[in-house]
């Protein structure tokens, strides 16, 4: 197919929301969360009601990737009114069906949020936990059926790939891509553009592009939601990478445990490649990029990049030192670029929008959006889309509503097993990467696990430890004997068998394994244990020399 | 993990449907090592873990070593060495599932079932499972039951609706 045809495809689908074809568009919310709520029985009740009530020449029903609030699920949105229905019930599909579409009266009592807040918002987008958000990476997650690639081409999908192939050369890519100041969304931050214009400069007969969809810290489900409700935005921004630094052949690293994942990107990969954006001489230009879905098989470390290469090769999943760099020498030793699932999704609205806009939003040092999924001890969790440097008090408690129960906000942590703790004195820091190292935390991919009183620290950095001493992947001695001594010495301590000494020899291992481990799991084990030491000492030292 | 040299590992029916669907993966594949993973994905689908003579047949049609199968399986989590029970449960221990409590599911599912986790009843019933996290965090705490999510679940939940599974015929 090529740009024509394309072209035609787009304008019939435009053409049929622009005619007004359906009056209201109902949104079922079919992500991962969604979905184990019941909502796929939801979505066929409503979609009976729909035809019984012989409404379906003006009211369309799809169902969609995760609109936000997980917790609430199963979720209906009522387009273009905006009212979202929580927790929907079977049983209360006929009366909400009536009195919204019918007598157009909301029930307030099943809108969003009508359980936690004084009145609910009629048009949930005026709701605090819509409002705060700004969704790019997200834009499109909620709104559309991931499962069909007209509704992806209606919103400006693959115009940025089409932009990209007549308008662009690979280097003023790259320049726009700079020019945004997008840092990696994987956790390490590494810009972007720098990232593309190092695989770009090796030359060779070879170049590989490498989706990381292996989000294997506990308490994150942002790639997965992102795949599951968009998946073609990723797909699109690993085509314009493979533009940018000259590969023709890619690989998209899922986890195992995200069948539905795997499912609807494998879903887009056949759409794409049957409507000409993927494949041989995409859109009829002499650029051709495929796509090939790797399963992972339950490895935190693979989310390392060279681990990651290697398991895509089929092989135990140890890291390698670097250099050399994926860049210089990755899968099959040519050169390959590595970004995370966020970070593709980001691409396309840099090259739609341009990197001078995206690099206004955030702050000067980290520019953009970051997408966090939000859980815990707090009321409203779910996956949420804010611009970098909103603090962590809006998150918690605007977006997130507080903690549950009325209780007291204790800790947050982020980045996952490589992270930290955030205390409660540092409630307004501003959630960028350089201001939470200087916490002792790091961004992460963008778990963020609040927790409250009843949460004890120093359990909790046994517990990372734990994760990350079976994790390991064994190959260094650091982290495989290091993780292993710090759990044991926090196991002694969590039973009330620690002495101060205890404390002196944690303190000293976490510095060894950190400085001398191979790789970035070793070396970042020791921070959910130096950063609750460092804000939450007084529980250390209470559980210690009881004896 | 003990590999258990000195039995004899049975050769595999070829008529069987589940070879057949080893077999085409790995046609599909060309016999290439580097899909190792995907093919051992095919035969844990397959059989729902993966025993001793189609790790065998793997290593044959790719020509890779034996150990190199093996180190490869036993590496990632995902791959099983044992039969994981005719129902399985699955509890997740991620972050937010801790912070809600996880553990105390845990313990009581053990202790109902007499078994610890990574083990099966032994009438083969049952297998409870661990698992890093399933990405369900904002339900958490959450536990799968034969690949059902059960969100926001409490102990006694859960030790009724295994019950209710293991009895029913």
């Amino acid at each position: 197919m090529n740009r024509q045809d394309l072209q035609t495809i787009i304008y019939a689908e435009k053409a049929k929301d622009l005619n007004n074809k359906y009056k209201h568009k109902l949104c079922v919310c079919c992500g991962a969360g969604c979905i184990s709520s019941g909502s796929e029985e939801v979505l066929k009740k409503l979609q009976e009601e729909v035809k019984t009530r012989g409404l379906e020449s003006e009211v369309e029903v799809i169902s969609t990737g995760c609109m936000g609030p997980c917790n609430q699920g199963p979720l209906i949105k009522f387009l273009p009114e905006y009212a979202i229905y929580q927790k929907v019930d079977c049983s209360n599909i006929a009366r909400i069906v009536q009195s919204q579409l019918v007598d157009k009266k909301p029930i307030e009592d099943l809108l969003l949020f009508s359980d936690s807040r004084p009145k609910p918002f009629i048009n949930a987008k005026e709701d605090p936990f819509f409002k705060k958000q700004h969704k790019i990476a997200l834009r499109n997650c909620g709104h559309i059926n991931p499962e069909r690639i007209e509704d992806y081409l209606v919103h400006d999908g693959y115009k940025a790939l089409d932009k990209v192939l007549f308008q662009l050369s690979p280097e003023e890519v790259i320049a726009e891509i700079k020019q945004s100041r997008m840092r990696g969304r994987g956790g390490a931050g590494y810009p972007t553009g720098l990232k593309w214009e190092s695989v770009y400069k090796y030359v060779s007969d070879q170049k590989y592009v490498i989706c990381n969809g292996d989000e294997g810290d506990p308490g994150a489900f942002m790639d997965r939601s992102i795949l599951e409700g968009n998946p073609h935005r990723v797909l699109e921004g690993m085509a314009i990478a493979a533009f940018a630094i000259g590969a023709n052949k890619g690989y998209a690293y899922i986890r195992g445990e995200y069948p539905l994942a795997i499912k609807r990107f494998e879903m887009a990969i056949k759409q794409a490649k049957k409507l000409g954006v993927l494949g041989t001489h995409i859109l009829g230009t002499e650029f051709s990029f495929d796509v090939e879905v790797r399963i992972g098989a339950g490895a935190f470390v693979c989310g390392e990049e060279t681990a990651l290469i290697a398991s895509i090769e089929g092989k135990r999943g140890t890291p390698k030192p670097r250099p050399p760099f994926p860049a210089e020498s990755g899968l099959w030793g040519k050169p390959t670029l590595i970004n995370n699932v966020e970070t593709f999704a980001g691409i396309t609205p840099i090259i739609n929008n341009g990197g001078e806009w995206y690099s206004e939003i955030g702050t000067p040092k980290s520019a953009g959006t970051k997408v966090f999924a939000l859980a815990g001890k707090i009321n409203y969790s779910g996956l949420i889309e804010v611009p970098m440097g909103t603090s962590l008090r809006e998150i918690v408690y605007d977006i997130g509503g507080g903690i549950q129960g009325g209780g007291e906000f204790k800790a947050a942590q982020t980045g996952g097993p490589s992270g930290g703790c955030i205390p409660a004195e540092h409630l307004d820091v501003k959630m960028d990467y350089d201001s939470l190292i200087s916490l002792g935390s790091i961004m992460g991919s963008g778990g963020l696990i609040v927790m409250d009183k009843s949460s004890d620290m120093v359990d909790v950095a046994r517990y990372f430890m734990e994760f990350c001493m079976d994790e390991s992947c064994g190959k260094c001695v650091p982290c495989r004997v290091g993780t292993k001594m710090m759990h044991d010495l926090l196991q002694k301590i969590c039973d009330n068998k620690g002495t101060s000494i205890d404390v002196a020899r944690l303190e000293e291992l976490a510095v060894y394994v950190k400085e001398t481990s191979l790789c970035g799991l070793g070396a970042s084990a020791p921070n959910p244990l130096l950063s609750t030491l460092r804000h939450f000492r007084q529980e250390y030292d209470s559980r210690i020399d009881l004896e | 993990m003990k590999m258990v040299s000195s039995t004899p590992v049975p050769e595999l029916p070829k008529t069987d449907p589940r070879v057949k669907l080893i077999a085409a993966k790995i046609k599909k594949e060309n016999h290439k090592a580097d899909a190792l993973i995907e093919i051992l994905h095919t035969a844990q689908n397959a059989y729902g873990y993966l025993p001793m003579n189609v790790l065998k047949y793997i290593s044959t049609e790719l020509h890779l070593p034996p150990s190199r199968v093996f180190s490869t399986v036993s590496f990632y989590h995902f791959f099983s060495l044992k039969s994981k029970g005719e129902h399985t449960c699955l509890v997740c221990t991620g972050t937010a599932c801790y912070v809600k409590g996880a553990q105390l599911i845990l313990n009581e599912i053990e202790k109902q079932f007499k078994l610890k986790a990574g083990q099966v009843t032994p009438d083969n019933k049952l297998g409870v499972q661990v698992a890093r996290c399933i990405g369900a965090c904002g339900l958490a705490p959450a536990v799968v039951l034969d690949e059902e999510v059960f969100a926001k679940v409490s102990a006694d939940d859960i030790v009724h609706k295994i019950n209710a599974k293991i009895v029913a015929p």
